[in-house]
């Protein structure tokens, strides 16, 4: 009975090496923004320095727009996305009828095609329609794998609200926008806010669909564009990893966020992204 | 009921939750449907155009031809790289996934858990970018592997896994092995997560009961805990090789330069203008990812998402 609580060894050396191979890579880009060696990939790095950071931030203009860009375009599409995601889930989670489970597929399908798939289709409907490229068009395309994170964390959540809760608030006297403020909201809100979390993350970091849904100006490029470009034609390689490090710590804090809101109760924030 | 008095209709959706959910439902599946189901149809419709070779313009004619050239060689090559190579990183991600996803589920409490579950969602929401530059700097020829190799003593070997024929090249960042290994790192997480799913919701009265029964702890795993944990190693293969399948980042940073059918459908679609094959070619990914949802819905892998 007692070895059900403990881990074998070889099991835990499994576990633990599979974590280090996640996060040791992550480690070397941190270590390498201080690297004195610009050119190359030469480790041990030469030397260490900080003058990447002032670089980055007194130096390199064109790290700017594409930073504003993808805020902008992250929090449009998640609050695009949290408006439909949840109404989704809603719609989903209370109903039982022909055809749900072909629905509930559908709104799965954005994220289980491949994004390049996303990307190019929308792309070739933007040229049918003759609609230019723009700010929105981006927006567009990452407002659909948004929704789908929204209503992946809502939906879970909708599942657990007891419908027997609904008609005792109906039962008591409250009426449907009563019981909507009062029963339905504070249980969801955290999975929603977590949800939108994710979208954010997700939509601030994403390069696939952007790339055939952007224009080619530089008007119209996301940081991560922005990064790719950097990764193809590198200048200064120590200063994209000074950028690399400002996007994990974007991502991570909405992420460590949305698992303190989710924690409660067995379902897991991000699963299935 | 004083209530609906004072706010008439409010209660008028609870009686008829059918509207209710037309009305819920509605705006995104319109969204869905318009802007990702319609973009996805016209791009189908396309792939039955054809290009004409010597005027360069789209034909806008019924024809069949522009999938038969899928099946020349240097096409159908494309394809058939692609998917061995998702179906090699989704197996290869499974084995490394699943004693994290076990020990995350059986073992780990408390802060230890929060700490597995941040330990995978970090890398996971990490920038896919980011991902791929760490990697390039790992394997890059006077990288970190190259060193540690040489620190202890294994060049040799290093070199010789090189020197392999086809999956070799002259440094990791330029051969197959190096696109494999990056793929396989950046959707790992994807498949921790819904296999740890799975696995936290096979019942600890199961596993003691197959233990009160005689079992030996090999024959509980391999007939309790292993079938339990499948549709959630499905639901999560869905994501590695749905992803594999579609990349086309990857193998332009690092690897040996050979297409995928992401790299090509983003080379067709842009410099060669040909819609028609690039919107062929991405047929092929959307018709592999629907068998494959069929056969992972079948096996319950929705319900472990």
């Amino acid at each position: 009975m007692h070895s059900e609580h403990r881990a074998g060894i070889p099991l835990t050396l499994a576990a633990i090496g599979g974590l280090l191979f996640l996060h040791i890579p992550l480690m070397l880009i941190i270590l390498y923004a201080f690297t004195t060696e610009e050119k190359s990939f030469q480790f041990p790095p030469p030397g260490y320095t900080t003058r990447w950071l002032s670089v980055a931030w007194y130096e390199r203009p064109d790290i700017w727009q594409p930073l504003y860009l993808s805020f902008k375009v992250a929090l449009i599409a998640t609050a695009i996305a949290l408006v439909f995601g949840t109404l989704a889930a809603a719609g989903l989670s209370r109903a039982k009828f022909f055809g749900k489970e072909s629905i509930s597929l559908l709104f799965i399908l954005p994220i289980a095609l491949p994004g390049i798939i996303t990307g190019i289709a929308l792309r070739s409907a933007f040229d049918i329609m003759g609609l230019p490229f723009s700010t929105w068009t981006i927006v567009l395309g990452h407002a659909t794998f948004c929704i789908v994170v929204v209503y992946n964390n809502a939906v879970a959540r909708f599942r657990r609200i007891s419908g027997s809760m609904v008609e005792a608030s109906m039962d008591l006297g409250a009426d449907g926008f009563q019981t909507f403020r009062h029963v339905i909201l504070p249980q969801i809100g955290s999975a929603l806010l977590a949800g939108g979390m994710l979208a954010f993350a997700l939509s601030f970091d994403e390069v696939i669909v952007t790339t055939f849904t952007a224009g080619t100006g530089v008007a119209s490029k996301t940081l991560p564009i922005w990064m790719l470009d950097e990764l193809i034609r590198p200048r200064q390689r120590p200063v994209t990893n000074v950028v690399a490090i400002f996007v994990m710590a974007v991502t991570f804090i909405p992420i460590v966020c949305a698992y303190y809101l989710t924690k409660d109760g067995e379902h897991t924030g991000g699963a299935g992204k | 009921m004083t209530a609906a008095v004072a706010r008439p209709g409010s209660d008028f959706f609870f009686r008829r939750p059918g509207l209710l959910t037309l009305i819920f439902l509605l705006p995104p599946l319109l969204w869905i449907g318009i802007v990702y189901l319609g973009s996805l149809f016209a791009l189908l419709l396309q792939s039955f155009y054809s290009l004409d070779e010597f005027s360069g313009l789209v034909l806008h004619e019924f024809t069949l031809s522009t999938y038969g050239h899928l099946l020349e060689y240097s096409n159908f090559a494309i394809l058939l790289r692609t998917v061995l190579m998702a179906a090699a990183v989704t197996i290869a991600s499974a084995i490394l996934a699943f004693p994290i996803a076990y020990y995350a589920a059986r073992y780990a409490r408390g802060w230890s858990k929060a700490l597995f579950y941040l330990a995978v969602m970090m890398p996971l929401w990490s920038s896919y970018l980011v991902k791929v530059y760490a990697w390039k700097l790992i394997l890059a020829k006077e990288g970190i592997v190259t060193w540690v190799a040489n620190q202890l003593y294994l060049g040799w070997l290093l070199d010789a896994v090189l020197a392999l024929p086809t999956v070799g090249g002259p440094s990791l960042s330029i051969s197959y092995i190096g696109t494999f290994i990056v793929f396989v790192y950046i959707w790992l997480p994807y498949m921790i997560l819904p296999t740890q799913a799975a696995l936290e919701r096979v019942p600890k009265t199961l596993i003691e009961a197959s233990a009160d029964l005689g079992a030996t702890p090999g024959q509980t795993f391999r007939t309790v805990i292993l079938p339990l944990a499948l549709p959630g190693i499905v639901a999560g293969s869905i994501f590695t090789f749905s992803l594999t399948l579609g990349d086309y980042i990857i193998p332009q940073i690092i690897g040996n330069s050979r297409p995928f059918i992401g790299s090509t459908v983003y080379a067709l679609q842009g410099t060669a203008g040909d819609i028609p094959l690039a919107a062929a070619f991405t047929v092929v990914p959307i018709v592999i990812m629907g068998i494959y949802l069929v056969v992972a819905r079948r096996m319950g892998a929705f319900d472990a998402l």
